[in-house]
């Protein structure tokens, strides 16, 4: 099991035949992600199948609107690729054509635009992903954006992360454990985006699918303590978190538009210690995420092939609660 | 994108805020005859620089007559002034500018900005102006009144009366306030700001409200939006190597430590110098090299990093998903043969062709230390630190 991408999603790709939309589409199509339509105004009517570049395994067919594109191919999803200034005006499109999940992959897209259409995705019931992310993926179902499908493997650990190859970095040491994904998803580095951590938690935590979540966040703003409240009163499945971000300085950008230290507000330290406060097990150094993740599944017998390690004495016993719930959540299945 | 306080008063003034008569002055004849063309029976002369703090440096100064001016303006240009937010080296007063004295009866702060918890703009008015307003935050948070600019509503006069009853104004210093808020809050959104701080915010004893000194950033997304903002960019505010940095389309941040770095990702980058840190050094940078690191980026990078004296190791992650890790690494080969460097590069490459690239870097005949896993990588950093160069 999986969520919001997998077998039943039928995409539309807008500004499918920029450079960027060309090479991210043949690559969703190797991956086995079911493109049904491309937009780019002009160019509608003609079928599409890559440059010289990156040539497609077939043709897509491309639309001059998303509404086009809806009302002859049933597309359920979207996923942008269309200059910053343009985003906007791209995820209203698909939104008014009756798209249930849009995903801006766009980078560098003015604050004040997506304030202007978070109402509007909001009173749609629209589920925005983004924007300035690496989309989302249901390993060996469906990827709706550009992350490297072949790091992935299919499995039931959910990743919800702000940064791209930081994301990256966690599911390949999980894969290389053999720990498979059930679905990852890129929410972004922006100070205003579609999907925070806790819409996406909220989601894991209902999809009989996901065993375990590992949650990556970084400096700025607050949506990492908003979700550790969320994940202390409502998930016990268990969590694993990161913060990139303990030696950033404050009131540098480091990167991301909503990488930053205001105010002397969103430290490392304390969103770290928020999370701690909420049973999450939080990993001081990157290279731990797989390694804490793996002694997590074990310490609740969710993995079974292999022989279990030590188990030692203290560590069992504070996890004694989370284990009788997860026992619970498993008999659901 | 900040900009000076001259600068901000002139974009704020075009949408009707109110500001004291002033101008700004890089000389001190401009000085003098600014203070003139202003009139009035006093100035103040004000350093220049992007950073706060400046009046306990000495940057901001009262001058009654014009020959003070003068005398002012003369010792302030060319100084070095430090701040709390300027670090111990300070910075050199290159501007000035020169204001009408105006006669306060009460000093206020206002202040519109991001709320990322609710995704909306606020704008916060507090009784507690000319002071750090973080210190006001974090001590007496209910000092602090908030009103939220809607969304698609926007901000309201009600609000804007609201704040103004609430900060205690009455008669034509509350009709003033909120006008004051509003045209704020005009500019604020239509100029694609971050932050538009007026602090202090002063009523006069005839009831005028002016903003006495006034902050905006901008959004670094809108600028293209704004073309005129380029002109007021100001480089000498700027670190050098930053500046060089955004030459090459690299996101670089100059910081103090020992450890330069070079990786894809922001996230990644912030993660790796979180890295250098338990590895017992310090990150003497942050730079992301974007999504496709090819042989000019890395060179480029390379340039940067080792223009800092400090650096005594580089490290560099990348993670190869579309960009294929052989690429890097041949990259990375050809950029060290071109720049000589002399300081130990941990070399760490995950992800598409890995394995290839490690070979390329282990038969390159240059010194790397490859690492497969980040674990690897922080222990060679470690064992970098530790041993001298060419050990």
């Amino acid at each position: 099991m999986s969520i919001l991408v997998g077998k039943s999603t039928r995409l539309v790709v807008q500004g499918v035949t920029g450079g960027e939309g060309t090479f991210h589409t043949k690559q969703m199509l190797d991956y086995g992600t079911n493109v049904v339509a491309g937009v780019t105004p002009g160019k509608g009517g003609t079928d599409y199948a890559g440059n010289e570049k990156d040539k497609f395994k077939r043709d897509v067919p491309v639309f001059n609107t998303v509404a086009d594109a809806v009302r002859k191919t049933q597309a359920n999803a979207s996923v942008i690729f269309v200059p910053a200034l343009f985003a906007a005006d791209a995820i209203l499109e698909a939104g008014s054509a009756g798209i249930g999940l849009i995903v801006c992959i766009t980078e560098g897209v003015p604050t004040r635009d997506m304030l202007r259409v978070y109402d509007f995705v909001r009173s749609k019931e629209i589920r925005l992903i983004g924007p300035n992310c690496p989309g989302i993926i249901s390993p060996g179902l469906c990827k709706v954006g550009i992350m490297p499908g072949f790091i992935h493997r299919k499995g039931r650990v959910g990743v919800i992360s702000r940064s791209g190859t930081l994301t990256y970095e966690a599911v390949w040491q999980l894969t290389e454990r053999g720990i498979g994904q059930s679905t990852c998803i890129g929410i972004g580095g922006d100070p205003v985006i579609g999907t925070q951590f806790i819409d996406a938690l909220e989601l894991f935590n209902q999809d009989p699918g996901t065993d375990a979540v590992i949650m990556i966040g970084e400096i700025g703003g607050t949506s990492e303590e908003e979700a550790a409240a969320f994940i202390k009163k409502n998930v016990r499945k268990p969590v694993v978190g990161f913060i990139a971000g303990r030696t950033a300085p404050p009131g540098r950008r480091m990167g991301h538009a909503g990488a930053i230290i205001a105010g002397g507000k969103g430290t490392a330290q304390e969103k770290m210690a928020a999370m701690r406060a909420a049973g999450i097990h939080v990993v001081e150094s990157p290279a731990m995420i797989g390694e804490t993740m793996e002694k997590v599944l074990r310490r609740k017998g969710l993995i079974r092939s292999l022989p279990a390690r030590k188990k030692p004495a203290p560590a069992r016993k504070k996890a004694a609660p989370l284990r009788r719930k997860g026992a619970r959540s498993r008999k659901k299945r | 994108m900040k900009v000076h306080e001259y600068q901000a008063k002139e974009i704020l003034k075009k949408f009707g805020v109110a500001v004291p008569p002033g101008k700004a002055a890089f000389s001190v004849e401009e000085a003098v005859s600014a203070a003139y063309g202003i009139g009035g029976s006093g100035w103040v002369v004000k350093a220049q620089i992007h950073a706060g703090g400046r009046g306990k440096g000495g940057g901001v100064r009262v001058a009654k007559t014009l020959e003070e001016v003068r005398h002012i303006a003369s010792q302030m240009l060319g100084m070095k002034l430090v701040t709390h937010q300027t670090g111990p080296e300070g910075k050199i007063v290159k501007r000035l500018l020169v204001e009408q004295v105006v006669a306060i009866a009460r000093e206020l702060y206002v202040g519109v900005t991001l709320d990322r918890a609710s995704s909306r703009n606020v704008v916060m008015a507090s009784t507690e102006g000319g002071v750090e307003i973080e210190k006001v935050a974090a001590e007496t948070p209910g000092k602090i009144l908030r009103e939220p600019v809607e969304r698609t509503a926007g901000f309201h006069a009600f609000q804007a009366r609201t704040l103004a009853f609430a900060l205690g104004l009455s008669g034509d210093a509350l009709k003033n306030c909120v006008k004051f808020l509003s045209a704020l809050t005009t500019a604020y959104e239509a100029m694609d700001c971050s932050l538009a701080e007026i602090n202090p915010l002063v009523i006069t004893k005839d009831g005028a409200v002016l903003a006495l000194d006034a902050k905006i950033n901008f959004d670094d997304n809108a600028l293209e939006r704004h073309p005129e903002l380029n002109l007021l960019r100001d480089l000498g505010e700027e670190d050098p190597l930053e500046v060089e940095a955004s030459k090459s389309n690299l996101n670089y941040i100059k910081l103090e430590g020992n450890v330069g770095c070079m990786v894809n990702g922001a996230g990644l980058a912030m993660g790796t110098m979180d890295i250098i840190k338990l590895a017992g050094g310090e990150p003497a940078n942050f730079l992301d090299v974007g999504g496709g690191a090819s042989a000019e980026t890395v060179e480029s990078g390379f340039k940067i990093i080792l223009a800092d004296p400090h650096v005594k190791a580089v490290l560099i992650n990348i993670f190869g998903g579309i960009v294929r890790c052989d690429r890097v690494a041949t990259g990375v080969v050809e950029a060290a043969r071109k720049v000589k460097v002399e300081v130990p590069i941990v070399v760490r490459l995950a992800g598409t062709n890995a394995e290839i690239a490690q070979d390329i870097l282990k038969n390159s005949g240059l010194n790397f230390l490859v690492a497969g896993s980040l674990k690897e990588a922080a222990a060679r950093v470690t064992q970098a630190i530790r041993e001298p160069v060419g050990a």
